[in-house]
């Protein structure tokens, strides 16, 4: 672990930046990730959270800047780095002939588990993860959850001290995903510090003690998510439940004066983020008057409205404020796209 | 440090060959080919099985070598399995090592079934079978090396085959494997020995005659390790610049 005063960072990365070609992937990010800490890198598709997890696992060469992790650089000594990180790739990768058991001993092998530890190691971990049972299925045959278990799993197998993982909970069912959050939190408990990417806000919510949002391979906040909340409240949001929201409309409602912004959540519902401080500058009022001016603009476009309230700013309201993403689109990312990026076979971003 | 990496490369060769190597349908194939072409030309000059066998038995190493190191690698990329062995702490060469390791164990392998079996069935004794075995394994290395060296090369399986026949039926025709290389027309003479094919065809038949070969047994030997060290350092190459442009 690199040291700097009191403090034990798990992770320093200054500066680092990626390029494909004219394409720049990640450009210029710099954070530090205490030991123990759950750090969750967000951003949408293409953001540069999958190529920045690459460069700080030793695979991706940076094009610039530098990062330490448990205290090896990425530039130098690649098998000692690695031999003290967990990875989670986005795909669970791991050998689809082999059974549970002979791929967590094969992991054992080429991280260097004595040999006497490594089948004991490898059944430990299949009952942690519930699949001791299923120990001589072979792999190809599990489900994708547990799929997913058996690749955290097989990162955990020499105890690393960081775990990197990438997208989690992609592709998981509502139950197989909360019992995966529920890992991550235990695993978090007994020392190992996380830094994980998603492109789902709850999940960071959760998971994380900070949160660092990317966007087109640019770190633009890195706080706690009551942090991240905070800075959204500085605004009142008032939701509108409508019949229907035709998308050209949302642009009259950013244009008022005392709006920050509007977007779209759901099919038929309507954020409107009213600032909180009314500006001598500004005719119109913010608060309570600005909400009427609101519902105006929206019987004057022939809205109906099912029902208004004004909500708490949640972590995906402070992550559309700050980027200007819609969560929709977050949403959908990694569902409609694999995520390709140029020259990349695995679909990461 | 190197005695460690080693032993990953031996994991990763155990490890294919458990997931892969060990089917039925590989083994079968590895083994069924090459006998086929034997007997068949057997059935079409039985006079002359002794003369052409040794030929066939170094074209079973390439062909068998080769396609096995191909198909299991650029498999492994297709799937993503190879980035797991590219997040694990083994060094380049100690990957290539293992992959190497474990096409060159199955070459080794269907080619010493068929070596068997042939002086069984023809009663055609090697006069220098330790000089067959080295030829046999050098043979094993070189070729699996060569297949690796193409999978990195390319993205899909069907591409890895097509260049490794690209490569492998000319080499077929001027290294000795039907005819001498010494009825060859002078222009492809120069081809003829630069193929390495030609140097485990030269070994091996003179591991069953004693002597006679068109190379001396040695410089055949030497090539042929020369031949795989060469694959080798360039099928990790190959990898450097497969995880440059990928990653």
């Amino acid at each position: 672990m690199t040291s700097v005063g009191k403090e034990e960072w798990a992770i320093v990365v200054s500066g680092l930046t990626k390029h494909y070609g004219e394409v720049v992937a990640v450009d210029e990010v710099s954070f530090k990730v205490p030991q123990g800490e759950i750090f969750a890198l967000l951003g949408p598709n293409g953001a540069g959270k999958t190529t920045t997890i690459r460069m700080l696992v030793g695979l991706s060469c940076p094009t610039a800047g530098d990062a330490q992790v448990a205290g090896f650089g990425i530039g130098a000594d690649l098998v000692r780095l690695k031999e003290t990180v967990g990875v989670v790739p986005e795909t669970s990768n791991l050998y689809e002939e082999l059974t549970l058991l002979q791929n967590l001993i094969f992991m054992a092998e080429l991280y260097g588990v004595p040999r006497g530890e490594r089948r004991g190691r490898a059944e430990r971990l299949l009952a942690e993860f519930g699949l001791l049972d299923m120990r001589e299925t072979i792999f190809r045959n599990l489900s994708r959850g547990f799929k997913r278990r058996l690749t955290i799993a097989a990162a955990l197998i020499h105890s690393p001290q960081v775990l990197f993982l990438d997208e989690p909970t992609l592709g998981l069912d509502v139950m197989a995903a909360r019992n995966l959050r529920e890992m991550i939190r235990e695993l978090n408990r007994d020392g190992t510090t996380v830094f994980l990417t998603t492109h789902n806000i709850p999940e960071a919510e959760a998971l994380a003690n900070r949160v660092g949002i990317i966007v087109k391979g640019r770190l633009i906040a890195l706080e706690s998510p009551e942090a991240l909340r905070l800075k959204a409240q500085a605004a009142t949001i008032i939701e509108l439940n409508l019949e229907r929201l035709p998308e050209p409309v949302i642009e009259d409602f950013s244009a008022l004066p005392f709006v920050s912004q509007a977007y779209k959540e759901g099919d038929s519902r309507l954020r409107v983020v009213l600032e909180e401080v009314t500006s001598p500058a500004r005719e119109a009022p913010a608060g309570p008057a600005g909400i009427y001016e609101v519902i105006q603009l929206a019987q004057s476009k022939g809205l109906r409205i099912r029902s208004l309230s004004t909500i708490r700013p949640t972590l995906e309201d402070a992550f559309v404020q700050l980027t200007g993403v819609e969560a929709e689109v977050m949403r959908m990312d990694k569902v409609s796209s694999p995520g390709a990026r140029p020259g990349s076979s695995g679909g990461g971003d | 440090m190197i005695l460690n990496q080693l032993a990953k490369s031996f994991h990763i060769a155990r490890k294919d060959i458990r997931a892969y190597y060990l089917k039925p349908p590989l083994i079968t194939w590895g083994l069924m080919f090459p006998a086929v072409i034997i007997l068949a030309m057997y059935l079409k000059d039985p006079q002359g099985i002794q003369r052409i066998a040794p030929g066939l038995i170094a074209m079973t190493l390439l062909f068998g070598n080769t396609s096995m190191a191909a198909i299991v690698v650029t498999f492994e990329k297709r799937i993503g399995a190879l980035e797991r062995l590219l997040l694990a702490p083994v060094s380049r060469p100690a990957l290539i090592g293992g992959k190497v390791m474990s096409a060159a164990a199955f070459g080794l392998l269907t080619s010493t079934i068929i070596s068997i079996g042939y002086i069984v069935i023809f009663k055609h004794m090697p006069l220098r079978p330790g000089l067959l075995a080295l030829t046999l394994l050098l043979g094993s290395v070189l070729f699996a090396s060569l297949g690796t060296f193409i999978s990195l090369a390319v993205k899909e399986v069907f591409e890895a085959m097509t260049v490794c026949n690209y490569v492998r039926f000319p080499l077929i025709f001027v290294s000795g494997v039907f005819t001498s290389i010494k009825v060859l027309p002078r222009p492809l003479l120069p081809i003829a020995y630069i193929s390495p094919l030609s140097y485990a065809v030269d070994g091996v038949r003179q591991s069953f005659a004693g002597e006679g070969g068109i190379f001396p047994i040695y410089l055949d030997l030497i090539l042929l390790a020369l031949y795989g060290c060469l694959f080798f350092v360039l099928a990790v190459w190959g990898l450097k610049r497969r995880i440059q442009k990928e990653y």
